[in-house]
């Protein structure tokens, strides 16, 4: 048993409640949003709402989701998800498996992963990257949230260090007996590295999820806004008034409106979060697994 | 003749790269070459060949402008703030969370500061203009009790920076804080004990076993980041300025926006995107270069 000085007693003491505090702060502000959004116009109004509803309503929601816009855009949102991630994943995987080859076995292997490299570190602009999706009239589709970003690069690297610290033999021994390397990669290394390709996916759910720029410079017509863009253009803009004018009291029942505006979008993040946790360390150490 | 024969064998190898390739080909490269359009004065109507030819004049433009070195000052002093203070903050959290035993409290801490990292920036700022609010939001309430008055933190250019960089912490420290506490997961536990027989308290231990410990990826984590010194993130700055903040908030990505997309000058925008990515590049491959020469880190 190791000794524990009256001194250390007191640090580890103090540590614990300031990692509480620390903990506690990430959260609360979410806590605070959350209860505002379930309490009344009046209780928010005189300032009694902190991390409990008061005058419990579900006034808010009912309001915002008459709305149909909010209706649509999450509509969108969903298929961006669903139709974004499996291009994502299949783009990914395919990336890959050749780039984890060694250069002798696949001549220009290093050239196509430079390619890549170059391409996360460098980019032509918004403007260009704009004519470009104008020209291939992508605009005001769905498209043009999916294919610009349909190569995640920086998942390409993790998946493809991941591949490489599985044992060569295995697909080499699949290779000799007659598979190709079709049949290889989706028999062989996908069942095989199924949690790295778990957490990349979440990684990419929760990146078509929380994506808004691009809905907005893409999407001529508001109605074609995934929920992202569409939130924010609803919470951002009115505040920016909100500031200007301290005496605007009609402004606060708008306040319960954002509030559950913003928890809607958040939801489907702190739903997947549990998941999300178990895996994203893995994620995080899977890119440092280097022979 | 080697060289074909590889090149059928692995044919099927091409093809894999190229299905996604040509995606990167035509949404990475094509508008790389996009950016000869800094060199015109582009118009939509008139395309992309018949623009008129100006040379350097955008960029000459822009380094007499100045908005632009407002917006790199802005920049650097942002992104300069967040890198540094963003790299220690997670360093002494990992620390102290380091020295805690109790396995329900640690993986409890974890998940909440986790948490704002996987939120988007509209959220957060959703959120952030409802707390700092002069007109009842709860920051301001609780400075009430202590008898300040209210502070309009996102309307006011001496608050306005400071905000940035403390909601950038509150975001990233968690997940920033993941590398070292693998790093210190690593460290081999008969160094400890080792420390012990010497007669070392918990206090030497952490300064000669921990520290040297993890000052390999801090020194890592700290060159790969001198590459984003121009990025002082576009999505948090976007989703909470405005128009009184411009002297203290703009920055060179809100500045190309507005220029570009919003005012329609897309050549002028496109020369300043252009420029930050090039030093940006710059800064990138020196990084990288030094980290693959001192800690032999490589991408892939």
């Amino acid at each position: 048993m190791e000794y524990t000085s009256p001194l250390r007693k007191l640090f580890l003491g103090f540590n614990y409640i300031f990692l509480l505090l620390t903990g506690l702060l990430c959260l609360l502000p979410f806590v605070h949003v959350l209860a505002q959004s379930f309490s009344s116009a009046v209780s928010i109004a005189s300032r009694e709402v902190t991390f409990w509803p008061v005058e419990f309503t579900t006034a808010s929601y009912n309001l915002i989701f008459q709305e149909s816009k909010l209706l649509t855009a999450m509509g969108v949102s969903v298929q961006r998800v669903l139709i974004g991630v499996a291009v994502n994943m299949l783009l990914t995987v395919l990336l890959a498996y050749p780039l984890a080859k060694e250069d002798q076995r696949f001549r220009g292997r290093t050239v196509y992963a430079w390619m890549l490299i170059f391409a996360m570190i460098f980019s032509g602009g918004l403007i260009p990257l704009y004519l470009v999706v104008n020209n291939l009239q992508l605009m005001d589709t769905l498209w043009a949230l999916i294919l610009p970003g349909a190569v995640p690069i920086y998942n390409v690297v993790l998946l493809l260090n991941f591949f490489r610290s599985l044992p060569k033999e295995i697909g080499e021994s699949a290779f000799i007996d007659g598979a190709g390397h079709w049949r290889t990669l989706f028999r062989i290394y996908v069942p095989l590295s199924m949690p790295a390709i778990a957490t990349l996916t979440l990684f990419s759910i929760v990146g078509h999820w929380n994506s808004w720029f691009d809905g907005i410079i893409f999407m001529n017509d508001p109605v074609n806004y995934p929920l992202s863009s569409y939130l924010q253009t609803v919470i951002i803009p009115i505040d920016i008034t909100a500031i200007n004018s301290i005496e605007d009291l009609g402004l606060i029942s708008d306040r319960s409106l954002k509030d559950a505006q913003i928890i809607v979008g958040a939801l489907p993040i702190l739903a997947i979060y549990p998941f999300l946790q178990r895996f994203f360390v893995k994620g995080i150490i899977l890119g440092s697994v280097k022979e | 003749m080697r060289e074909l024969r590889n090149f059928l064998l692995n044919k099927s190898l091409h093809l894999m790269v190229w299905i996604g390739m040509i995606f990167v080909v035509v949404f990475s490269y094509v508008p790389m070459l996009g950016i000869i359009i800094s060199f015109k004065q582009y118009r939509p109507v008139l395309g992309f060949m018949k623009s008129k030819w100006v040379g350097w004049d955008n960029f000459s433009l822009m380094l007499k402008l100045p908005d632009f070195y407002q917006v790199v000052t802005n920049t650097l002093v942002i992104a300069g703030l967040k890198l540094t203070i963003g790299f220690f903050v997670p360093i002494v959290f990992a620390l102290l969370l380091n020295e805690v035993r109790l396995m329900w409290f640690k993986k409890t801490v974890q998940t909440f500061v986790y948490l704002p990292h996987f939120m988007s920036w509209v959220i957060l700022g959703g959120i952030l203009t409802n707390i700092l609010s002069v007109n009842g939001g709860i920051v301001n309430n609780l400075l009430g009790w202590f008898g300040i008055d209210p502070i309009m933190f996102l309307g006011s250019n001496a608050w306005f920076r400071p905000v940035l960089i403390v909601s950038d912490i509150w975001k990233e420290f968690g997940f920033s804080m993941i590398v070292y506490l693998a790093a210190l997961a690593g460290i081999n536990p008969a160094l400890y004990e080792a420390a012990v027989i010497d007669g070392a308290n918990r206090w030497k231990q952490t300064l000669y076993v921990t520290l040297p410990g993890i000052v390999p990826i801090m020194a890592l984590v700290a060159t790969l980041s001198l590459g984003g010194i121009l990025n002082a993130g576009f999505d948090q700055v976007f989703n909470l300025y405005n128009p009184i903040v411009y002297e203290t908030g703009d920055i060179i990505d809100t500045y190309v926006y507005r220029m570009g997309l919003q005012q329609t000058q897309y050549s002028f925008a496109t020369a300043v995107g252009l420029s930050k990515s090039l030093v940006s590049l710059i800064l990138m491959a020196i990084a990288y270069r030094l980290a693959y020469k001192y800690a032999n880190y490589r991408i892939f």
